[in-house]
């Protein structure tokens, strides 16, 4: 079966945020970047059905050039070959703009399965894949931790609130998007890296896929959050700030 | 004009945060000096639709098919698209749950619009909408404009709105009668199940104290559960501490594992995604230690550490048990 992974690559979790001079985004000249780690569950989710199943597992990324490191990485899994939709400007994009790129990149491959993470974890609209199966006409699911095989049907194990799960059977081809913790990741072996450096990566520009579509949905600025309760932050070496804390559980909060 | 609230059952029973999301309906209608009308999803939603009907909103949309028993996300985006057309509303709120994550941005699509998720506030400025919402796992804060021909689609966060500003009334119900098409409907649901019952409940704990991704490895997990230890507290962690398998799923606090409401919770190396803070932020007392001083953790913290975790957190159980044995 043909597999597409649509990944995207995010700053490194824990990263300094620091905003850019318009207050439209974050400024992300001196940052280090990773695979969004939901994308990372996607890929592992694709690889291991290839290995059931034989096929083939293409990587999907739209993204400016420095995201060829990530979908290398990717190869290096264990991904047969990748396409990037190279674009400086993904962040003029809304999420239906996005998902009109990377369908029209798919559309050709006539896949069986399209899978990508629940969510991204700098945007985190969580709607991509669902976006990219209605514009491609499949059937969707998403939050999903299992999914299974059966000739032209695929069984999935979806993730309901307060720890309840449900099946879900639906014809292929079919969309899905995956939630962390669903499988073990694996990591990219030193033959998996030297074999990456020769797999196709096919770059294509937004032009060549139609052009990008007008946003109907705009951040207008982004900002630290407000605080809505008054933190008493406890300071000095680690003995004093934890004695202070206690005298306040004890005194104040009466909880101790 | 009119704001459209598309309100959550499941085989009978309202999601809880359906009346959140009308409260901002009510509130969002004044705003702009409009009308509400909300909508009941299902098969047989007579009651419900009643119950619905004592809000305070123009009318009440039953939409009721038998192919709407159970969810999909093929029959609800054909019904609720076509309540819409007929609707015309400006704006169309949800809940965001699990069920409106899988459906509402597929909507949204068929309107050439894009759903504006886990908005946290909305604001209204000379009749425009701004709708709210957070990015970086909620370290940062955003303001949304939609510009669209369609209507603005938005869901909003859990504990956004209050449910108890929702305002009473008497509206009138209106049947609508989808037209569905079995073979459209790709997606056949079985009935939703829970894993093994669970061995433990942390709701019924008095102090809970929750490791995060900082403890970075799972040989570092006994400084945390000393600290748990000193406290007399029960053992909890973020849904990353569990995915990776270092403490069992049912130790999990948040969207997807338990909500806790103790009397003291304690937040180490928790960062405080919006999962994880649903779960925990109805504590009474909440501490939080943590590296980063950003970390949206100390959003709703109490009282806070700002330091290494593992030179804090043994500095912390010493001086508990110092006071417990103090008496």
């Amino acid at each position: 079966m043909k597999i597409i992974v649509a990944i995207k690559q995010v700053p490194l979790r824990d990263s300094p945020l620091h905003l850019a001079a318009s207050a439209k985004w974050i400024d992300d000249a001196d940052l280090s970047f990773e695979i969004n780690e939901p994308d990372a569950y996607a890929l592992e989710e694709a690889l291991q059905l290839r290995e059931k199943h034989t096929g083939e597992v293409v990587v999907l990324c739209a993204g400016p050039e420095r995201a060829a490191q990530t979908i290398r990485e990717a190869l290096a899994k264990g991904a047969d070959r990748a396409i990037h939709i190279e674009t400086d400007d993904l962040g003029s994009l809304d999420t239906l703009g996005v998902a009109k790129l990377l369908a029209a990149a798919v559309a050709p491959e006539k896949a069986d399965l399209i899978l990508t993470g629940l969510q991204s974890d700098d945007l985190g609209s969580g709607q991509t894949g669902v976006v990219m199966a209605e514009l491609l006409g499949m059937p969707h699911s998403t939050i999903i931790m299992q999914a299974e095989v059966r000739e032209a049907i695929i069984r999935v194990k979806r993730e309901l609130e307060n720890g309840w799960f449900q099946h879900i059977e639906m014809p292929l081809p079919a969309v899905l998007t995956i939630q962390s913790g669903s499988n073990k990741l694996r990591y990219a072996t030193l033959m998996g890296i030297k074999k990456a450096k020769t797999k196709e990566i096919r770059r294509v520009t937004p032009a060549e896929l139609g052009g990008a579509a007008a946003a109907a949905a705009s951040i207008e600025k982004v900002y630290l959050p407000q605080k809505s309760k008054q933190t008493q932050i406890f300071e000095g070496d680690p003995k004093t700030a934890a004695a202070q804390l206690v005298e306040k559980l004890k005194f104040e909060a009466r909880v101790l | 004009m009119s704001i459209l609230v598309v309100l959550e059952q499941q085989s009978g029973q309202w999601h809880r945060m359906s009346w959140e999301t009308l409260a901002a309906g009510q509130q969002l209608a004044t705003a702009l000096g409009v009308t509400v009308d909300a909508a009941v999803v299902g098969k047989g939603t007579d009651t419900l639709a009643s119950e619905a009907a004592t809000k305070k909103v123009a009318r009440i949309w039953a939409v009721d098919h038998d192919l709407l028993d159970s969810y999909t996300a093929d029959g609800y985006t054909a019904a609720i698209e076509q309540l819409i057309r007929k609707v015309q509303p400006t704006v169309v709120l949800f809940p965001h749950t699990y069920q409106v994550r899988d459906f509402a941005p597929k909507l949204a699509t068929r309107f050439s619009q894009v759903l504006v998720s886990d908005a946290i506030a909305a604001r209204v400025e000379s009749g425009l909408l701004t709708l709210i919402r957070q990015f970086f796992q909620g370290k940062l804060n955003g303001d949304v404009r939609v510009s669209g021909a369609g209507p603005v689609f938005a869901s909003l966060q859990a504990g956004a709105w209050r449910a108890d500003t929702l305002e009473s009334g008497s509206a009138v119900v209106e049947q609508f009668a989808p037209a569905l098409d079995p073979a459209a409907i790709r997606q056949k649901s079985e009935p939703p199940f829970r894993e093994a019952a669970r061995a433990v409940d942390l709701t019924a704990a008095e102090i809970i104290v929750s490791v995060g991704r900082g403890i970075k490895e799972q040989s570092n997990l006994p400084v945390i559960e000393d600290l748990a230890a000193a406290f007399g507290a029960e053992l909890a962690a973020s849904r990353p501490i569990c995915d990776a398998g270092w403490l069992p799923m049912e130790r999990q606090v948040g969207s997807s594992g338990q909500t806790v409401a103790p009397k003291l919770y304690v937040a180490v190396g928790i960062s405080g995604a919006i999962q994880h803070l649903v779960g925990m932020k109805g504590a009474k007392t909440i501490v939080a230690i943590n590296k980063d001083a950003n970390a949206p953790i100390f959003e709703v913290a109490d009282y806070g550490i700002v330091g290494d975790l593992f030179e804090v957190a043994p500095a912390l159980a010493a001086e508990v048990r110092k006071a417990k044995g103090a008496g």
